[in-house]
Formats: structure tokens, sequence, C-alpha cells
């Protein structure tokens, strides 16, 4: 077989990696041969010898061999070629050092410009440096910066010449234009010593070498050409660059030769000069682009390296990836947070191998029986040869018969088989975590609401990847490092990240605030759920004799015994002294051993990123009781807000007509009291605050007029909806929206700011035509009186969609910030580590903390910093408090 | 111009030369080489204070939000 021309696979060590230029001799060392003709195909479409496409160089086509090695397509690797360039040309990549040489190094003589003392020292520095693991860098600057100085050469007297560097590659001492010819003379002389003083080892990078003399022709194999459909043939980009290179080699050749006019020959070399700056960066400045013939700039090497598409970022760093799957995700409260809802055409087409022993040779045997299309089956199995055998129904029976112990089947994806499940833009570990899947029908992936917090992700069409785990290895670690109730708690601020949202909140907080009567019926209904064994006694009869139970006590049910747990709920009205449990608005939440006592359950107790009782439940009862919890308390709140109902709509913004005149009155007020603002502005009778110039203070007294005028609207508003309209429940419970939105869907949206300023720009000294010149009224820059319910005037509707517009514009550009800033940030801390004694290092071994975070404490096992947990551990032991 | 201490200085945490003896306990108990220390440069204005020489290892005690106190031991260097 082709087993043995094949290079045995044997693990090796990289012990040094060198960096250096390439010289020309090497150049023509690892060359197969010339290339002299631009053309690349003969009429019958055979590569033509000493052309681009010279069998030498490797072969893409099947069917032909390669001239140098003998192998196939596919095999050989390729080899270079070289071309013999007519007269040295600069290499786009070394301007930069090019300039800084040039200018260091005498121009008759090519010594560096320092005297031996000085190179002595600098020499020194470099070996320390390198000692001490530092970069050379900036001890080479001074070098250049040092010779640069010098005005005469310390060596042979002459008069530097001052060089001016021209873009793209131009050189100009004293108006007279440097051939690249010139410069390389002047750098073949310096010295072995004066090389190394610049921090170059003259062994494997001589600065002459930066200047081409000999170019070296990628393989085919890197620049393979396609056959299109019609059977024409399409080249690569680099091909078509170096077949510009050859012509105008070529051409510049055969005018040398004829003795052609200095002037043609000076344009020639430019050109050739423009092509090869091209081929090898098709973007640098102050030179147009090479274009393909339909527009289009040619990709060229530097192209194919850089860039978010490029080889390192691309193709070397990130890669698409065998066993993933991707499709839109949508709710499903009645999975486990620690599962994933995957359709089961997704289940069907993923594999999982699993090796076939003497104890599960039954169990495989049925997985291949099924086979393919039912679920769930086997879609290959690999022989003990390993070679991969497609399960159809034609080779079932086959395959069945000779299945034996040794051989490895990919059975497909079935409940309780561990995956990760990953959501973009992956910000913090949290955006991976590992997920146990059940298979259901449809097309989405199904995902319980409480694990939107860390994925970021919401239902208006977000799509989000799955990767299964192929190894026993990956699906241990996974378990037990990646699984979502591992991950409750964010280590970015010690609490938990996973919790309720909207509904959970409002479904819970209607469920356990004031008193309930709930029925033996509907207290059944709303546990049957979770896996409840026994009803609590019944908190009284009614006046029939039935039994009745309150919301508190159903949520006590989902509550681990044990818990003890006191904190201010969101609805707290933050009264200046606390009365705690006695709170009588039930705002203080007070749970003693798995009992809800007090207070009403909303934001604070199980909300992501506050959930204080969620937080304690992990943290004394681990993450299997977190995530019984979160699943408990989901289904206990979907079900509590299906028992009572919540729904929103217009007719709810609606407020009494008393309102509405109390809102209008302390609108007009707030405008009278800017217009006597005006009037005392423009009598000069306004004091200035300090350090603000008069108009400013003002501005700021209107703005802070309007802002208080427009609050005061909202909190009539709010009075008047009363605290059972369903907007109301979702902004004090913390569900979903706040008291601001309320006010500005009904009673006033206020003012509207561009820059944090009331709005100023459009006509000469008025916003709109509508206004007077120089009016500071309200009305005049952006004051929205209007509520959304009752309607924006034309001025308002104009002026909020100025502010609007301001909104969307931030948005995009921190986002895109911030992308980059997070990347720069990762960039440069991904190789830190925790080590085992609590030191963080990076590679080398250097410490960079010598106990993380100085503390050396993780903070999701700590209770925020607080001593509260020994605080209540004493207690719970003595009985006693601790002050 | 009345020259004051850098170390009085409330912005500046405590530093001070390491005896060779307390250096060892230290490096033994990371497991590391001087080198692989952070670094400090003897030109440092609170080097230069304290008269620091290239291979002295400098012990500062800063200031923690989360530990109240952190040592921290840093590399003379040139």
């Amino acid at each position: 077989m082709q087993m043995d021309n094949m290079v045995p696979s044997i693990p090796k060590r990289i012990g040094a990696i060198k960096f250096g230029l390439i010289s020309p001799r090497e150049v023509r060392k690892m060359s197969v041969t010339s290339i002299i003709t631009a053309d690349t195909y003969d009429d019958d479409g055979y590569p033509i010898d000493m052309g681009l496409m010279d069998l030498r160089l490797g072969v893409i086509d099947p069917g032909l061999k390669c001239k140098s090695c003998g192998s196939r397509a596919g095999e050989c690797p390729g080899h270079f070629g070289h071309i013999e360039l007519v007269a040295p040309v600069i290499h786009v990549g070394f301007n930069k050092i090019l300039r800084k040489i040039l200018r260091s190094v005498c121009c008759k003589c090519s010594s560096l410009l320092l005297e031996e003392g000085k190179k002595r020292d600098f020499l020194e520095q470099l070996s320390r440096q390198k000692d001490m693991g530092h970069l050379p860098d900036d001890v080479i600057n001074n070098v250049f910066k040092e010779a640069r100085k010098s005005k005469t050469c310390p060596y042979c007297n002459e008069e530097q010449l001052d060089i001016k560097f021209e873009k793209p590659s131009e050189y100009i001492e004293n108006g007279h234009k440097l051939t690249p010819t010139e410069i390389r003379d002047r750098f073949e002389n310096i010295s072995d010593d004066d090389i190394r003083v610049m921090g170059m080892n003259p062994d494997t990078a001589r600065p002459e070498w930066m200047i081409l003399t000999v170019l070296p022709v990628p393989p085919v194999t890197v620049r393979p050409s396609i056959t299109l459909e019609s059977g024409q043939r399409s080249e690569d980009d680099l091909t078509h660059k170096l077949v510009d290179i050859i012509r105008i080699n070529q051409r510049f050749q055969e005018n040398r030769d004829a003795g052609a006019p200095q002037l043609i020959i000076e344009d020639l070399w430019e050109l050739l000069q423009y092509h090869l700056t091209t081929y090898f960066d098709n973007e640098v400045s102050g030179v147009p682009p090479a274009r393909h013939r339909s527009g289009r700039p040619l990709k060229t090497l530097t192209q194919r390296l850089k860039g978010k598409e490029g080889r390192f970022r691309g193709s070397l760093s990130g890669k698409r990836v065998n066993f993933s799957a991707r499709t839109v995700v949508s709710p499903d409260p009645n999975l486990s947070i620690n599962e994933v809802g995957v359709p089961i055409s997704i289940a069907q087409h993923m594999t999982i191998p699993v090796r076939v022993i003497s104890k599960n040779l039954d169990l495989m045997r049925e997985y291949v029986r099924r086979g393919r299309e039912v679920h769930p089956g086997a879609n290959y199995v690999i022989r003990d040869d390993e070679r991969r055998i497609k399960v159809t129904d034609i080779n079932k029976e086959e395959l069945l018969e000779k299945l034996e112990p040794g051989w490895t089947i990919e059975r497909q994806l079935q409940d309780g088989d561990i995956v990760l499940f990953n959501r973009q833009p992956s910000l913090h570990k949290m955006s991976i975590m590992a997920h146990r899947i059940k298979v259901l029908p449809n097309k989405t992936f199904k995902l319980n609401p409480a694990v939107c917090p860390p994925y970021n992700a919401d239902f208006d069409g977000d799509e989000m990847n799955m990767h299964v785990l192929q190894t026993e290895e990956s699906r241990a670690e996974a378990s037990i490092l990646m699984q979502v109730q591992e991950n409750i708690l964010s280590p970015r601020f010690g609490g938990p990240i996973i919790g309720g949202i909207h509904d959970h909140i409002s479904g819970l907080f209607l469920l356990t605030r004031t008193q309930n009567f709930i029925s033996k019926n509907d207290a059944l209904e709303l546990l049957r759920k979770s896996e409840l064994r026994e009803l609590p006694e019944p908190r009284g009869h009614l006046e029939d004799g039935e039994p009745y139970w309150d919301g508190k006590q159903i949520f006590s049910q989902i509550l681990p015994k044990g818990l003890y747990v006191e904190f201010p709920a969101q609805v707290c009205f933050k009264c200046d002294t606390c009365k705690k449990g006695d709170c009588e608005y039930d705002a203080y939440v007070v749970i003693e051993d798995g009992e809800l006592i007090k207070g009403t359950i909303d934001e604070q107790a199980i909300g992501a990123f506050k959930g204080r009782v969620l937080d304690k439940v992990v943290k004394e009862f681990g993450t299997t009781a977190g995530a019984q919890f979160v699943d408990d308390f989901t289904r206990l709140a979907i079900r509590g807000v299906m028992h009572t109902g919540l729904s929103f709509g217009i007719s709810d913004e609606d407020i009494p007509l008393e309102a509405k005149e109390g809102i209008a009155i302390r609108l007009q007020d707030a405008e009278n009291e800017v217009s006597e603002l005006v009037q005392a502005y423009e009598n000069k009778e306004l004091e200035a605050l300090p350090g603000r110039t008069l108009a400013e203070t003002i501005e700021m007294r209107i703005m802070q007029t309007l802002g208080k005028a427009r609050d005061d609207t909202g909190g009539m508003a709010d009075q008047s909806l009363g605290l059972e309209n369903s907007a109301v429940i979702m902004a004090r419970s913390g569900a979903r929206g706040s008291i601001l939105n309320l006010t500005q869907m009904a009673a006033c949206v206020g003012q509207q700011a561009v820059r944090g300023e009331r709005i100023r720009r459009g006509y000469a000294d008025r916003t709109l035509p509508h206004f007077d010149k120089g009016d500071l009224g309200a009305d005049a820059h952006g004051f929205v009186k209007a509520s959304y319910k009752s309607g924006l005037n034309p001025t308002e509707y104009f002026f909020h969609a100025i502010g609007g517009r301001e909104g969307l514009v931030d948005t995009a550009v921190r986002t895109s910030q911030s992308g980059y800033l997070q990347r720069r940030l990762v960039n440069a801390l991904q190789d830190l580590e925790v080590q085992y004694d609590g030191s963080v290092r990076e590679t080398r071994g250097v410490i960079v903390q010598f106990k993380y975070g100085e503390d050396g404490i993780d903070s999701t096992k700590s209770d925020y910093s607080k001593p509260e947990a020994i605080h209540r551990v004493v207690r719970s032991v003595t009985g006693k408090e601790v002050v | 111009m009345s020259k004051f201490s850098l170390l009085d200085h409330e912005l500046i945490p405590h530093h001070e030369i390491m005896d060779e003896d307390d250096l060892k306990t230290v490096l033994t108990h990371y497991n590391v080489e001087r080198e692989q220390l952070p670094k400090i440069k003897v030109t440092d204005p609170i080097a230069l204070e304290l008269g620091a020489e290239p291979g002295n290892v400098v012990k500062v005690i800063r200031k923690s939000q989360t530990a109240g106190e952190a040592l921290y031991y840093r590399y003379v260097i040139e």
C-alpha cells in the first residue's frame, strides 16, 4: 500500500527556532530551477519547462508526477524555483530598517558611525539584554539614534549627507537618488562587527540581503490554478504577479543589452520595483494596488497572512471544526438548566465513538441494527484496522455479523450525552458551557431561559453552536469543570450569573406577595413538576371548610431545609429606619430553615446577577442543589404566572383624568419656572454656579428643573396606576422595565439630549423655524411634554429622533471599541496561569503576582468577601449573635 | 529646598532591601531563581533612595484592597 513512502509520524521536539534573512546563495541552493519564461502552459495544456508551472516546482494536476521528487499530486509538498533579477530591487518589508542602516553608515567606507568605545559599550548592553531575556529593541534604537548624530565619519572623516526617504522606496541623498545597486554596495562593505552592533547576526542576516538580486518562486502548491467548468484555467493571484515580474525582468534585460537610453532603463527599473513591491504587499501606502483584469485588487503575499481572514487569525488560530452543529435557540422552561434540547435531525447526524467490548457487544449490535434511520442508531463502524465503514441498509447484516470487540462504532447522540454549547461573542468562560442533551422534535436548540444571562442570549432569532465531545477524558473534564451548574456563580463578582429572568421573577412575585388563597388543587398543580411527596399543613380553612395554602408556603417547598437568609427585597422602599421583619410592605425577606416566613420573592431573591437566595443555596448546599433549585423555581414561576395571569396592553398605560390634569399642571409649572429662569438670565439677575459661566449655569438649572418635573409626573402616574398594574408589577419586582419607562409611556417623555446637553443644533440661533431666534424655552430645545401614549407633536417627534439617533451611534461605536479592547487584553493575559502555590506566573515561570488577587481567594467561594458566613456558622452552632 | 523621604509619601508603599537569608526562604518557598521575580530598575527613584544595587531583591509591602497587606519581591536590575 501507500504506507511505504509515508514519513513515519514520530513526535519530534522543536529545539529552537532561528529567524534570519534569506541570502541569494540560499535562494539559489533551494531552487530546483530558474524560471525564465512568463508562459505557463503550452497549447496542449502541458506545463512549459522553466515556466511558472514547471513540473519540477511540484504538481497539482492529478495524474502527473513531480519531476523533483517523483510523487503525485497531494503527496508532493512542492519545491521552490527562482528568478534572477536583472538589477537589484528593494524588498518593501525592509524599508524601515533599510533607512535606519543607511543613515547610520558612512557613505564612503561603510563603517558604522560610532567610535570604537561606544560600539563596545552597545555590544555589552545587547548581550546583557539577551541574558535577561529582554528584547534588544531599545538598545538597537539607541545605536541608530547615536550613529545618526555624527556629521562626519570617525574613521575616514568623510562628511555625511542627509538621506531623505520618499515613499514607497526611494532614498535621496543630497538631491541624488540612490539606486538599489548603490545601497547594496554600501551594505556589502559593512564589517561583521558593525552588523553585530546593529543587533543583527552577520551569519544569518546581512543587510545587503534586504535588497533582492534573486527572487524565490513559491511552489505551485502554494498558488494552485483552478480549472473552471468551461475548461478554462484560472491562475492564482500570485502566479499573475509573478508573470508580470518575469515580463518586466525580460524587457529590462533586452533594453539594457540593446543599450537603451538611461531614462528608459530607469523607468523599467522603477516598474520592476513596483511589481516586486506589490508582489510582497499590495496595500503599501503611496503605491497604487495591482489589480486583476476585473478591477479587483490582487491578493498577494502580505494579504494572505494579514488580518482576520489571514493565515494566522483565519487558518491557524481559528478553524472550522467537525462534530459541531448550529441552529436557532428557543426557550423551554421544562428543561433543567443542565440540559439542552437537541433537534432529532441533528442528533441523528452527530456521533460519539464507542469502543466495542465483550460487555457491550449486544448493545452495539442493536445500534448497528438500527442503522442511520432509526434513532438512536449508528452511522459508522470503524474496523480494528481503522477503516471507517458507513452503515447502510445493504451492508448492515454483514457488519452485524462481523462486529467484534476491538471495533469502534460511531453511535448517534442520545439523551444524557454531554456536549459543549456556545454563543458568540465568547467574551467570558460562561459563553461555552457543557450541557446534557435531550433529544426533542422540531428544529431548534431548546434551553432553559435561566441560562440566557451568561450566554447573553434571547430568542429573537439568536443562533448557537453545539460541539460533541469525542473522548472519554474530554467528557469527564467537561462535566466536572464546564457543566452549567458549576458555573452558576460567576468569578467576576462571586454571585449567581444564572438565575430567574422576566417571567420567573414576576411569577414568583405574584405568587409570594401578600395573602394568596390557593386551593389544594391549585397547590398541587403549581408544584406538580417539583418532586414533592406531601403538601405542608394548610395555612387555614375557608368558611366552607376547604383548606387553603398561601404562596409563601408553596415557594418554601422548593427551598432546601436548613436555609437561613435575610435581606431587603427589590421592592424595598429604602425607609430611613428599616423595620426588617416587620416591614409593612412585605419587602424584607426572612427565610428560616428553608421556610419563607416574611417578604416577597423578586429580583433580589432569584434574579440573575442579584439572586441572594440562589447565591446562598449554591454556596451552602452545593451546585447540584443550586441547579435543582433553579429548575424548580423556573417551573414553579411559570405555573405561578399562569395562575394569576400577567398581560400588558395599551390600556394599561391609561391614567385617570385627574392624574392627567395634575401632570399637565406640573409641566406647566415647570415651564413657568424655566421662563422665570430665562427672565432672570436675561435681566442678568441669575447667579452663576461656581466654576461655570452664566450660559452654562442657566442650561444646568433648566435641565435640573425639567428633569425634576419629569420625575414628578412619573411619580404621579405611578401613583394613579396603582400596584396592581402589570407594568408596575414588572418594574417593581425587577422582572422587566423600569419606572422611567413607565413614566415615558404614561406621563411625559422628558428632555431629549445630545452629548448630555439640551438640543442646540439646527438653524442660526434656533433649533427649528417653529421657534423664535434665541428662544431658551423648554419646548424650543427638545423637552418632550407628551407621553408615548398621548403621542408626540411634530417638533417633539423630531427632537426625539435626534436623541434616539445618538443612542444608536453610541452603541455601535462602543461595541466595536470594547471588542478591540477585549482582544488586546486577552492577547496580553492569555498565558498567565494561577499555579498550585497560589502565585500567578507566565509561561517562563516569571512571577506576576505572588498570590492570586493578593489574598489568594476564589471569589465564587467567598461570601462577597464579607465575614457574614462566619457569623452565621457561629450562630448556627452557638445560637448566639456575633457582633 | 527641603528633602523628604519618598517612603514617607502615602502613595509609595514600604520598600526595603532584603537580606540574603530572608531572600533564600522566599526563593525556596516559590521555587524560583532571582531572575524569575518581578524587576525594578536601579534607576527607579525608590531604589536610588534605598541604595539598592543590581542583584539585590527589594521587598515591597503594599496596601491591598483585598488582603490588607500584600508582599511583593522585586529583583534589582540595571
